[in-house]
């Protein structure tokens, strides 16, 4: 068979199909989507000369197993689940050559909880206003992949390879995450705003590509009326009454009606896109760009 | 004006009025900044988002020389006309909670010309104002598990369409086959925050 496709065996906990996601559409309610971590989606995509954006899987806690259907070039980056080709351990954060009929399975990662498996090509499932991203919360996008899936395998470019290898991705007991003053920060109590960053905190179980919740020092505001709704971005560090603050994913509703104390950068945002239930963290104050 | 940060690729602006949300989205539409990548209004603020963020600084002051007196919020033309069935589950309890019959719910629901506040919720979703203080009723008390597409509904001072079918709280008097949102239309919503909105009696 030498159709380019992958063929889905076995799905694992959760697995997407991501992209950078559909900006400009968040004025009619629809949030940008995309990878929950860009900077490994985006690093898969050069270590097989791909372009930036080309859509890939985003495998959450492993279990993925594919085989694919032609020769192709798979990079995987991100959490570090233990990969093998047709029973072989896979070096990660490399490019791998998987010869038609082979079969590529991830275990469970050891550190964070996304790896992405992109290919040369890209995969060429139909785009839904310019993306072939799944949104969790508002539906767009593919439906979640499922065993007997074949994913169509775009023609792959002749451009070089941007990188060799990827980054080793952190590791260590604490996520530090960069955090700066949300745009409700004048809500909140100045104790509150020296608690955020100097305590740590711990995701619970409920969590998702809509927004992660956090356990830790409740975090009082001095502002009690009620906030009228307002758009909110991913990173957005909410705290809703019981003072136990939550922050956004990709696929965050357009606008929240808590207030936001915080905004994580841009890495940092990436960074939180690997927290999986039970991972302690703490906030590190970045000053912000715009006073 | 107030620019509040948001995060290292956007600012959230927040204005006096929700006519100013409009007129401020409205002005920065029609200045088509390649660099400008979301405008996004609510209730008192609109969030604007950039593309990288050398640009933030610079789009947040051009966003502060804006005149908002100056810029024309609503839009020209008619207002957006959406033929409704008023054979909606919440119908009797309505006219019974208002102390009106049901073909009095019907004619206060379809007299008024409606503003589009903003869109939130889920894709498509518009929270409308001007609805007649008599139909003003506080959401169910236990939302439904499923509200189906197309519903036309109405809580405390707003009311609604669902664009898709979701839980939802809000009382339904009716349905519309209008299509509020289509990922194959352009633009995709029916509606956006500032247009003008009148139901009618589907013949």
């Amino acid at each position: 068979m030498s159709e380019r496709a992958l063929t889905v065996l076995e799905a694992g906990g959760l697995t997407l199909v991501e992209d950078l996601g559909r900006p400009g559409f968040a004025a009619l309610g629809v949030s940008r989507s995309g990878a929950a971590d860009r900077g490994a989606l985006i690093v898969a995509n050069r270590l097989l000369g791909n372009e930036d954006g080309a859509a890939a899987l985003e495998v959450a806690m492993g279990g993925l197993a594919l085989r694919a259907e032609s020769d192709v070039l798979l990079a995987l980056t991100g959490a570090s689940a233990p990969t093998t080709v047709d029973g072989r351990t896979a070096p990660p954060q490399r490019v791998l050559a998987v010869a038609a009929g082979s079969v590529v399975r991830l275990g469970v990662p050891r550190w964070g909880l996304r790896t992405y498996v992109a290919v040369a090509g890209g995969l060429a499932v139909p785009a839904v206003l310019g993306s072939r991203s799944t949104d969790v919360l508002s539906g767009l996008g593919p439906a979640p992949v499922r065993a007997g899936d074949v994913l169509p395998v775009g023609r792959a470019s002749i451009a070089m390879a941007t990188i060799d290898a990827g980054p080793a991705p952190p590791s260590g007991p604490t996520f530090m995450l960069d955090a700066m003053p949300g745009p409700r920060r004048d809500w909140f109590t100045e104790e509150a705003w020296r608690v955020l960053f100097a305590r740590r905190y711990r995701v619970t179980d409920v969590g998702d590509r809509v927004g992660v919740r956090l356990r830790g020092a409740p975090l009082g505001r001095s502002r009690l009326t009620e906030l009228p709704s307002e758009a909110v971005v991913a990173g957005s560090v909410q705290v809703p009454p019981d003072g136990q603050p939550l922050i956004f994913g990709p696929d965050h509703p357009v606008t929240g009606g808590y207030p936001v104390i915080a905004v994580l950068t841009e890495s940092a945002r990436d960074a939180a896109g690997q927290l999986r239930p039970g991972q302690e963290l703490r906030f590190r104050h970045h000053v912000s760009p715009v006073a | 004006m107030l620019i509040r940060p948001s995060g290292e690729r956007a600012v959230l602006v927040e204005v006096d009025t929700l006519a100013q949300t409009h007129a401020l989205a409205t002005a920065l539409g029609a200045a088509s900044d390649p660099r400008i990548l979301d405008v996004v209004p609510a209730a008192r603020t609109v969030l604007v988002v950039v593309d990288t963020t050398a640009h933030l600084a610079d789009v947040a002051a051009r966003v502060r020389t804006l005149d908002l007196t100056a810029v024309e919020a609503a839009p020209a033309g008619d207002p957006v006309r959406i033929a409704v069935d008023y054979d909606g589950t919440d119908l009797a309890d309505v006219a019974e909670a208002t102390g009106l019959t049901e073909a009095e719910v019907v004619a206060r629901h379809t007299a008024p010309e409606y503003i589009v506040d903003f869109i939130g919720f889920a894709p498509g979703f518009g929270y409308l104002s001007g609805l007649d203080p008599a139909l003003h009723l506080p959401r169910l008390p236990t939302p439904r598990p499923s509200v189906p597409a197309g519903s036309v509904a109405i809580a405390a001072d707003r009311t609604a369409v669902y664009p898709r079918a979701s839980p939802g709280g809000w009382r339904l008097l009716g349905r519309t086959d209008a299509a509020l949102f289509d990922v194959t239309a352009e633009p995709p919503a029916l509606l956006r925050a500032g247009m003008r909105v009148r139901f009618e009696v589907a013949g």
